[in-house]
């Protein structure tokens, strides 16, 4: 099921100055439910832009973005005619109900922020509490939720996150880059959003600390079962950790499936400079010379695993003849 | 966002965006200068005609012109009042109105026709005068170019130990870290609002409360910034002004000179102008 539908959505910056500049194209796109979505782009190709679309932070041009099958965009001066004849406005002042009505859509658009929880690039340079459980308290408090509740899920996203309950009354200045980083994400997952987005979770972190954060990411979403979507530049990661895929280039989507399905197009991925994973290559170029090995591999230790696989099946078929 | 993070710079390919800034600092003092000397209607004529001039040369929109001068309506519209009311001269418009004060005395409104060419002089002069500064100044130069220029029109100050490279080169990262900050600031903003933060309702205390967990992340980064700099330039052996070359040397040109030489003419002829005494002058 779709989870999150974007329907022909344009994104224009600065529209009408000398500055103008679009960053997405007549963008569509469908995220599943329940599965690891990456979304895969060279730098300014309009990913981040279009993250800030799920969550109602920034408006699209033109074309809408549906989340269950509503449509989340609505802009005060949009529905304001409209909302003013109805009910419970029609019987206000009209100063008096055009207030509410941009009260109501700003609650609405923390709600969307609740459902749709968006982990920004370098996350860790929004802290700003004194310890850590405050900054990660400060969504769900925001939620307006009780004290034990807040409790509860501020400690469970840090074990989710892979943070030591020992760090509660440190303050998030005198952490390590990794952790910060650890403690920014914590404080979205706390919220419980439906929809978990990341946006390049793993930049500036040396390669432990990538595949740490995105194997936490990916327990996560194994554990809550909630869909999560990932954006990189990274091939590589996202070959390892995303169940779908999503390929932007010049502000345009010009690919999307399972993994499978888009890394089996290694002739458009390259003419946008994108590259399949290069074990992923390897294991394509011995298929074609015969060998019989799966085409889904994206990992050394798969190919590893494959490899062995394929010589004990002829070891033994050797034997049999 | 984007407005106010370049300024007023317009780019475009213009005769005057491609003027030494130097000389569009001088041309512009000499602008200031002239329209301050205008006293008469004819000399008025002249001044406007010119502001035009220099906005068809700049090729700047016109709509974006005016635009710049919405914020001071109120201002114009003040002055004019106060001349309209308060100019005493000899021909006399309007029947003598009594108007009775509250507070027992009566005031009466006389208006003169020195009044109102005085009110009309006075809009134009305040007109003109933005016009012409801005499309030399903020229009058409960048404020990195404004400050190398202002840099070395200033530099004779240094015989008195004014710091002037220092100066500029304070404002310079200045100005250079304004679109910087104002990006930050949009992101920690996103940021926090990503989180539930609500930046409208309630009330000003309130209000001034939920801009906490923005202020904070940006002072931090902005310190981090300023650290990081320092190091980037000290790495770089900077130390001051002493000696230093420039990648972008400013040349004064010939054209540069001629709108100079011009521009002085202009003001001698408005200076004569105003002795004819044509139409109306201005006391």
């Amino acid at each position: 099921m779709d989870k999150i539908l974007l329907r022909d959505v344009c994104f224009i910056y600065g529209k009408g100055t000398p500055f103008e500049k679009c960053a997405l194209d007549h963008v569509n796109l469908s995220i599943k439910s329940g599965r690891i979505t990456g979304i895969i782009g060279h730098t300014g190709s309009g990913k981040s832009t279009m993250m800030m679309l799920l969550n109602g932070l920034a408006k699209p041009t033109s074309g809408s973005v549906l989340i269950d099958g509503y449509d989340i965009q609505s802009r005060p001066q949009d529905v304001m005619q409209e909302w003013l004849l109805k009910e419970p406005y029609a019987g206000m002042r009209r100063s008096a109900a055009k207030r509410a009505i941009k009260q109501e859509i700003e609650r609405r658009r923390r709600q969307l922020c609740f459902r749709v929880g968006l982990v920004m690039q370098y996350p860790e340079y929004q802290l700003f509490e004194e310890t850590v459980y405050k900054d990660i308290a400060y969504g769900p408090s925001n939620m307006g939720l009780s004290k034990e509740e807040i409790r509860d899920r501020v400690l469970s996203a840090m074990r989710q996150s892979g943070l030591s309950e020992k760090l509660c009354e440190v303050s998030p200045f005198d952490l390590s880059g990794g952790q910060k980083r650890r403690v920014a994400i914590a404080g979205v997952i706390a919220m419980r959003p439906e929809v978990l987005v990341l946006d390049e979770p793993a930049a500036g972190l040396d390669p432990q600390g990538r595949e740490q954060i995105f194997g936490e990411i990916r327990d996560y979403q194994r554990e809550t079962g909630s869909t999560v979507i990932l954006v990189s530049h990274s091939m590589e990661d996202m070959a390892q950790y995303c169940d779908d895929l999503a390929v932007m280039a010049h502000s345009k989507m010009i690919l999307q499936g399972t993994r499978e399905e888009v890394f089996a197009q290694t002739d458009l991925l390259e003419t946008v400079d994108l590259d399949i994973p290069q074990i992923t290559k390897l294991i394509q170029k011995l298929r074609q010379r015969g060998l019989n090995l799966p085409a889904n591999i994206y990992t050394v230790d798969g190919a590893v695993a494959a490899l062995r696989q394929l010589y004990a099946q002829t070891e033994t078929g050797g034997r049999e003849e | 966002m984007k407005s106010v993070v370049f300024g007023q710079y317009y780019p475009a390919d213009s005769f005057i965006h491609r003027m030494d800034p130097r000389a569009k600092v001088i041309l512009s003092v000499l602008f200031i200068v002239c329209t301050f000397l205008c006293r008469n209607a004819v000399s008025f004529f002249l001044m406007t005609a010119a502001a035009l001039c220099l906005v068809l040369l700049s090729r700047i929109p016109v709509h974006l012109v005016l635009r710049s001068i919405r914020p001071l309506i109120l201002i114009l519209i003040f002055t004019s009042l106060i001349n309209v009311f308060m100019t005493k001269g000899e021909m006399l418009l309007t029947p003598s109105w009594n108007i009775p004060l509250p507070w027992g005395k009566t005031w009466s409104i006389r208006i003169y026709a020195e009044g109102l060419w005085n009110a009309a002089f006075m809009i134009l002069r305040i007109f003109i005068l933005l016009i012409g500064t801005s499309i030399f100044l903020s229009f058409t130069t960048t404020p990195i170019a404004m400050t190398d220029a202002l840099e070395q029109l200033f530099s004779p100050l240094k015989k008195i130990k004014i710091p002037v490279h220092d100066i500029a080169m304070m404002t310079t990262i200045a100005l250079r870290f304004i679109p910087t900050l104002l990006e930050e600031t949009e992101k920690i903003m996103n940021a926090q609002k990503a989180r539930g933060a609500d930046f409208i309702s309630g009330g000003l205390i309130k209000r001034a409360k939920a801009l906490l967990p923005v202020l904070i992340p940006l002072l931090i980064s902005a310190f981090n910034r300023a650290y990081e700099l320092a190091t980037a330039m000290e790495c770089r052996c900077y130390n001051g002004g002493e000696g230093r070359t420039r990648l972008k040397v400013l040349q004064l040109r010939f054209s540069d000179v001629l709108a100079i030489l011009f521009l002085i003419a202009f003001v001698v002829g408005i200076f004569f102008l105003n002795r004819l005494g044509l139409i109306y002058t201005m006391k």
